[in-house]
């Protein structure tokens, strides 16, 4: 008992710095008109998604994120709307991950990818001006200027410089998500945060493709200092192509897993009835280890996974 | 075994080479496939590498076998130690021993880590009890603040110690992190 009496004493700042920089982000939502909302942890289906494995609980799961329920009051005629909840990811563990971490998520009817992105920059631009920072960040040995908006490049530029290759043009799996986390991130600028966009069409998950361009999907993520912040889309509301990119992804996770995934009905009955949204997700502890200049999850969390 | 189940210090075997697992770091984008960077130190030679695995990856877990084994004696670069079952000797190089030979007391039993008949590894009691064969008197400073001191223990290790220890004493002493937990003399 002494160590963990000595480890929660020595991360007492942290913790109640994360409590008021909830605080602020709940207010910066509500005075910007969203509505608050809260939708079940405990979800009979989860979206499939090929390297997001969901908790399994007793034939159920536990909501790997709160999207498909939000999308589902969007569909009724919800316009902003946001939620702070508790997600789980099965395995994911490591100095940035904790299987069950804390995730903001919000919707506004009529904005996009990008919009959404420019929202995240006012978000952490107000919570460093609420807790007296100024525009410059101290974050491991980075001085950032978060000041908003943030620059953006493409996925198609960043990923021709850093690693060689046009991922866009011709796209390898394989190797996107390896370069993309050992050559890309570790070599951004790290004075400003970085928005990348345009994501390969193949890597869209549940954005929506580029009317403009019909090689990449509207999505945008955001990093600071070399930690992946949040990510965001055009939400995907054409229910046919949602369901084939479902059944595929099904499928797949079945062949090479062994996993069987249900279908999540009731949101592919509702997803016709959105109207053009931008969402996105952001992680609510790496925030907080911006702002604590922590090295580790474990800094900012009361009881990570081993000591819970 | 999987490689999520590898962790810090899990011992593999790569392409013929033992390795030891010193660093394993977890990275993953979001929507992307997590990887797994190890860094691995190669049993035999102590060198380094830096590899990368993918979830669903399978590396294959050296299998070890724990043997209660007794020191006997230092001998030039190395130690020697005798299972006391079989009597046969094994020694331990000065490179993998570290600053750990400190703890070694003629005698002691220690449970070693073997690989077949190669030996990959000691582990030492957690806890030893040794005796003090020399500290000086605390230094009385301005500050409030608790004082320590360094005291010599049988072994040649030194370690800081409460002001109220004298030469004599039979400390108990946590070998991991080389600090002192509470004074026992019960000789």
């Amino acid at each position: 008992m002494f160590e963990e009496t000595e480890r929660l004493c020595r991360i007492k700042s942290n913790l109640e710095r994360r409590a008021l920089i909830f605080d602020l982000t709940r207010r910066f939502f509500k005075e910007r008109g969203y509505l608050e909302v809260d939708t079940p942890t405990r979800v009979p289906t989860v979206a499939p998604e090929r390297f997001i494995q969901p908790e399994e609980s007793n034939g159920w799961f536990l909501a790997a994120s709160p999207e498909l329920h939000m999308k589902r009051l969007l569909a009724a005629g919800y316009e902003k709307i946001f939620q702070i909840s508790h997600c789980f990811r099965r395995g994911e563990r490591g100095r940035l991950h904790n299987p069950e971490f804390s995730m903001i998520e919000w919707y506004a009817v009529g904005s996009n990818y990008l919009m959404m992105m420019d929202e995240t920059a006012d978000l952490v631009a107000f919570i460093a001006k609420e807790l007296k920072i100024g525009d410059v960040l101290n974050y491991q040995g980075n001085r950032i200027d978060v000041s908003s908006p943030w620059p953006k490049m493409t996925i198609q530029d960043v990923m021709k410089m850093h690693a060689g290759w046009d991922p866009v043009e011709a796209f390898d799996e394989e190797r996107f998500d390896d370069d993309i986390t050992l050559k890309v991130i570790p070599n951004i600028s790290k004075d400003r945060p970085c928005v990348l966009f345009d994501y390969p069409r193949q890597a869209a998950s549940l954005a929506r493709i580029n009317p403009s361009n019909t090689k990449v999907a509207e999505r945008a993520e955001c990093f600071i200092a070399g930690l992946e912040l949040a990510n965001a889309y055009s939400e995907l509301i054409d229910p046919a192509e949602q369901r084939s990119r479902f059944l595929k992804d099904i499928e797949i996770i079945k062949e090479t897993e062994g996993r069987d995934l249900p279908v999540p009905e009731r949101f592919l009955d509702a997803v016709g009835d959105m109207r053009p949204t931008g969402g996105i997700a952001l992680g609510m502890d790496r925030l907080v280890m911006l702002f604590c200049d922590a090295a580790s999850i474990d800094e900012v969390i009361a009881f990570p996974s081993d000591l819970a | 075994m999987n490689i999520e189940e590898v962790h810090k210090n899990t011992k593999i075997m790569r392409e013929g080479i033992p390795y030891n697992v010193d660093n394993c770091e977890f990275m993953k984008p979001g929507k992307g496939r997590a990887i797994y960077r190890l860094k691995l130190k190669n049993l035999n030679t102590n060198m380094t590498l830096d590899v990368t695995y993918h979830s669903g990856d399978q590396v294959d877990e050296i299998s070890i076998t724990g043997r209660d084994m007794q020191y006997l004696y230092e001998e030039g670069e190395d130690y020697v130690f005798m299972d006391s079952q079989t009597f046969e000797q094994f020694t331990i190089s000065s490179s993998l021993m570290g600053d750990r030979s400190k703890w070694l007391t003629e005698g002691m039993t220690v449970n070693m880590q073997m690989m077949g008949e190669t030996v990959l590894d000691i582990n030492l009691p957690n806890f030893m009890e040794l005796e003090v064969i020399e500290t000086g008197v605390a230094v009385k400073g301005a500050t409030v603040t608790q004082q320590t001191k360094p005291a010599t223990l049988s072994t040649g290790a030194v370690i800081e110690v409460p002001p109220f220890v004298k030469e004599g004493d039979v400390l108990k002493v946590d070998t991991r992190t080389s600090t002192y937990v509470e004074r026992v003399n019960k000789k």
